[in-house]
């Protein structure tokens, strides 16, 4: 970081804009946090550059006082993948919804994912269309009534972690809205990850789908509905921290911890492992398990940009800078007197 | 190898034609369009005007054999000038029945017609859904006809290099292409230096396609079958060095033309498609021009990804032809809503839906003006020949710079692929694209995104400035600000903005021009990839004496402004299109003019003749005309 760069408050980062979400949204959570973690990556505001699609969540750029676009529904890590390869110097977030990102932008996130381009994408997941005012979403779970399913969602949900973890993305993580110092810290892990980084944030809708969440945002069933992920440590959960996650092959089995079970026999978390560990996390669901939330999985690997630009270089630097004038006299030319 | 000085003059009788039209017919694995390839640049380079017109199927490798599979390449090469790969064929080569049955009847009453024999027996005929042999029908006696054992010659002149059978008989296109240079009196030597450099590392190959030209060349020259070759004199072209270009390579050389002349980074987003995918293909080779393409997920990912790279300051663009351009109406709409400079470009093939892929068609016009929700006006470019299309790259830029909006290029499948000899410019001499960024605001001043300079365009502020932090988006903008806004009467203005910005571009272009009699009978007003049929039935009408001027256009929205005078000036106005009469319907509705349509929806272009036939019908003769002016002065 330079020396003269002033020091940011999270108040620089907001807009003069209204902000025009429902009171009470889960919304608010996640855009305070995203202020107060931005001034933690030491970059001036105008390096930075929000993208979003179409949804509640994708006004979110224009609340925030950077760079930023309000594309079009499902788009955004497109035109984020456009942006990051003409301007690897620029901080790209995008700001998604689960119908925006697993729905009709279905395909351009995991293609987003499977390049691994240096983009944070942040997947405000509320299991709703709310902006639409309330049909059931891909992540809507099974027999969920809604304004379009009056009979209940026929549909099986989507689990964007494993769809992140099927595009092999280098990092996923997941948090709660109303936890907001383990969202600020996830927030802030996933922008300094260099790649494409997920973090999916259960987002309460109270308008359309008040509750969604209810057994990962409350106090007295959250520490039971849901497992805080930390690296290296075993799985342990429970408001008590007495049970814990052992595997029975490939099976995960929610323990108690005494009675001749010890902490060396649960599963220890690792966010570097290839093996299909994280995937046994990634299935792990409310009410048969406790949910895992943190960073699930965060490799390294080469970025999709520095591969372009890459070997844009070594174009130039095998066949020197392109030259029209003999690329036009290149090959067969004749003369007319 | 290339060394050797090729024979090329032949010992027997040669005739002096001003032009030939020659079509080579056969399996679309037989490399038919690699000989019309090099028939081009050979005929090209001996200083003939030359324009192509290849025609192959959609398929990659249709049942050998068989009429579905059948590609063709056709050539006219002169010693005048030439706009169009002619109408009727003075030489067929047929590779096989298939070949010959789709293709004799446009061979010209006595024109001359080459058959591979060897390629005729029972099976082939079959394959051909054919009883009789063509070659013992009576009309085959319409023709020259010459025999050849195309097979078996070849065989016999690469039989001691132990290749196989299979591999022998890929041979025979250079075979008829080397009785072809034979015929017309061509040059070896660059067809040669090809062969030499394409099977380099297959020495076996390279020597056995060497032999089978040569063998090919020396089988004209010693047969009893043709009497005659024939020499076209070189062609009066404007002085200067000159190359052959195809359309979409004159597009992809435009496009890094105009990002240097703007010393911007071309971005490319694109996803494959037919026939524009050669686009992508050619610009892929240019990295070290900092050219980046960017082969996308879908269609919708490569304009969106264009327009996140022309929002980070770079020369934005993408392709496709029809299909993908529905797919990226939505986000072209959003270019026009965030005024972003952007280049989309469709090279248009039939329709609708996956209609005719390599087939060529003028029928996206109306989608390209229309095809998006709310009034998203756009300008709109044709593009008239292979040549044409560097220009026309060129241009939209310019506009799409000034005006700070996406612009459309229109292309066809037809000059796409059609190739013409070109006058190589001299990139210092081009203008620049001067583009201004905005670096910061005055102490105290706040920077308004949507403000406007003259043209009506919104200052280019690139994500990276300080102090010009600023939101773009879908959703209506206030102006000035560029914030969201649902007032009724800024959205009023800000529709009719949108709309003067792209009228402002009329004041931008050129007027345009006529060629043929200021007023008179009649104006045959064409667009786009129509151009060389039109301009040569125009000047042969006028050679006959008839009253009939051409205007073609360039600018298909805004219309160049003296247009709406121009109309005024004939009694008729005729307007032939490749589409069932989309500029006809503009043309009425914005000035009034009965103008009269001559559409074709055949998945080629206009013929000429045809085009003549039509013209004479309305077209006065000339005397009639001063006549009927002296009369009403």
């Amino acid at each position: 970081m330079s020396t003269d760069l002033p020091v940011l408050k999270a108040t620089d980062f907001a807009s003069d804009q209204d902000i025009r979400w429902c009171p009470g949204c889960g919304d608010y959570s996640i855009l305070a946090q995203m202020k107060k973690m931005l001034p933690n990556l030491g970059l001036p505001l105008e390096q930075i550059v929000f993208v979003s699609g179409i949804g509640c969540s994708s006004r979110f750029p224009y609340y925030m006082n950077t760079y930023g676009m309000h594309s079009i529904h499902g788009r955004a890590p497109a035109v984020a993948t456009g942006l990051r390869v003409s301007r690897p110097d620029l901080k790209v977030f995008v700001i998604t919804g689960d119908g925006d990102s697993l729905s009709i932008g279905g395909n351009h996130f995991i293609h987003l994912l499977r390049r691994n381009v240096d983009v944070t994408l942040v997947l405000f997941n509320n299991r709703i269309y709310g902006l639409t005012k309330g049909q059931y979403s891909p992540t809507s779970p099974e027999g969920q009534v809604t304004k379009s399913t009056p009979m209940g969602a026929v549909d099986h949900p989507l689990n964007p972690i494993s769809v992140a973890l099927a595009a092999e993305a280098t990092f996923i993580a997941r948090s709660v809205d109303s936890q907001v110092k383990h969202l600020a810290e996830v927030l802030y892990r996933a922008a300094m990850h260099r790649g494409t980084s997920v973090v999916e944030v259960y987002q309460n809708c109270n308008v359309f789908n008040d509750g969604a969440w209810d057994y990962a945002k409350n106090r007295a069933s959250r520490a039971d509905a849901t497992l805080e992920l930390q690296h290296g440590k075993p799985l342990i959960f429970g408001k008590d921290r007495d049970k814990g996650i052992r595997l029975n092959g490939f099976t995960p089995e929610v323990v108690e911890l005494g009675s001749g079970v010890s902490q060396d026999d649960l599963l220890f978390h690792d966010e570097q492992s290839d093996s299909a560990l994280v995937h046994i996390l990634a299935k792990m669901r409310h009410p048969e398990f406790p949910e895992p939330i943190g960073v699930l999985r965060d490799v390294q690997h080469e970025i999709f940009e520095d591969q372009v630009r890459g070997q844009i270089d070594a174009a130039v630097t095998k066949k020197g800078p392109g030259d029209l004038q003999a690329l036009f006299h290149s090959g067969d030319t004749w003369d007319v007197a | 190898m290339s060394q050797d000085v090729t024979q090329t003059n032949s010992a027997k009788q040669v005739e002096v034609v001003s032009g030939i039209t020659v079509r080579l017919a056969g399996d679309s694995g037989d490399g038919m369009q690699l000989l019309g390839t090099q028939l081009t640049n050979t005929s090209a380079l001996s200083g003939n005007d030359v324009a192509t017109f290849p025609d192959f199927p959609a398929e990659i490798r249709a049942p050998r054999g068989t009429r579905a599979g059948v590609s063709g390449f056709q050539v006219q090469f002169a010693s005048h000038t030439v706009h169009t790969p002619g109408d009727t064929l003075d030489a067929l080569v047929a590779m096989n029945p298939a070949a010959l049955i789709t293709n004799y009847e446009d061979l010209r009453p006595g024109g001359l017609l080459i058959v591979d024999e060897d390629s005729f027996d029972d099976k082939d005929l079959k394959l051909a859904n054919l009883t009789v042999s063509p070659l013992e029908e009576p009309w085959i006696e319409n023709y020259r006809l010459a025999k050849v054992p195309i097979t078996k010659l070849t065989r016999e002149a690469v039989s001691d290099l132990g290749l196989s059978v299979k591999e022998c008989d890929r041979c025979r296109n250079f075979f008829a292409m080397g009785l072809i240079y034979w015929l017309y009196g061509r040059s070896m030597d660059a067809t040669l230096r090809f062969i030499e450099s394409k099977f380099a590392k297959l020495p076996a190959v390279q020597q056995a396609n060497e032999r089978a030209l040569r063998a090919g060349w020396a089988f004209g020259e010693t047969t009893e079958l043709l009497g005659v070759s024939y020499q076209v004199e070189s062609a009066s072209l404007p002085p200067g060095k000159y190359r052959n270009i195809m359309g979409n390579q004159a597009l992809a050389w435009g496009l890094m033309t105009a990002a240097q002349l703007s010393q911007k980074e071309l971005f490319y987003g694109s996803y494959p498609i037919t026939p524009a995918s050669d686009i992508l293909h050619e610009l892929c080779k240019y990295k070290n021009f900092g050219v980046c393409t960017f082969q996308a997920e879908d269609e919708i990912a490569a304009v969106c990804a264009a327009i996140g790279a022309a929002y980070g300051g770079s020369m934005a663009v993408t392709t496709s032809s029809g299909p993908g351009i529905a797919l990226k109406a939505e986000a072209m709409g959003l270019a026009v809503m965030i005024e972003l400079p952007l280049l989309v470009i469709d090279v248009q093939r039939g329709g609708p839906s996956t209609g005719l892929p390599t087939k060529t068609e003028q029928a996206d016009l109306l989608q390209l003006l229309h095809g998006r929700n709310g009034e998203a006006p756009v300008p709109i470019l044709a593009a008239r020949s292979p040549g044409d299309c560097f220009d026309t790259a060129i241009e939209a830029w310019r506009i799409a710079t000034q005006f700070m909006i996406p612009v459309v290029i229109l292309s066809d499948g037809y000059i796409a692929n059609g190739a013409e000899p070109w006058a190589i410019p001299e990139v210092s001499r081009l203008s620049p694209i001067e583009i201004r960024h905005p670096e910061g605001v005055a102490e105290g001043e706040t920077f308004l995104p949507y403000a406007r300079d003259e043209n009506l365009a919104r200052p280019w502020a690139i994500p990276g400035t300080p102090g010009l932090m600023h939101r773009v988006g879908g959703l209506e903008k206030q102006d000035g600000t560029g914030n969201v806004s649902y007032d009724a009467d800024n959205h009023q203005h800000m529709t009719n903005v949108r709309a003067q910005k792209v009228a402002n571009v009329a004041n931008f272009i050129p007027p345009q021009t006529v060629s043929g009699p200021e007023s008179g009978s009649l104006l045959v007003l064409s667009w786009g990839g129509t151009y060389g049929a039109c301009h040569t039935a125009v000047a042969r009408a006028q050679q006959d004496g008839l009253s009939v001027a051409h205007c073609h256009l360039r600018h298909m929205n805004p219309f160049p402004a003296n247009l709406g005078e121009i109309l005024t000036r004939y009694e008729n106005v005729l307007i032939p299109e490749l589409n069932s009469g989309q500029l006809r319907t503009l043309i009425r509705s914005k000035y009034l003019v009965d103008a009269e349509g001559f559409n074709k929806m055949q998945g080629k272009p206009f013929s000429v003749t045809e085009l003549v036939e039509r013209i004479q019908r309305l077209a006065t003769s000339q005397s009639d005309q001063l006549v009927m002016q002296s009369r009403a002065g």
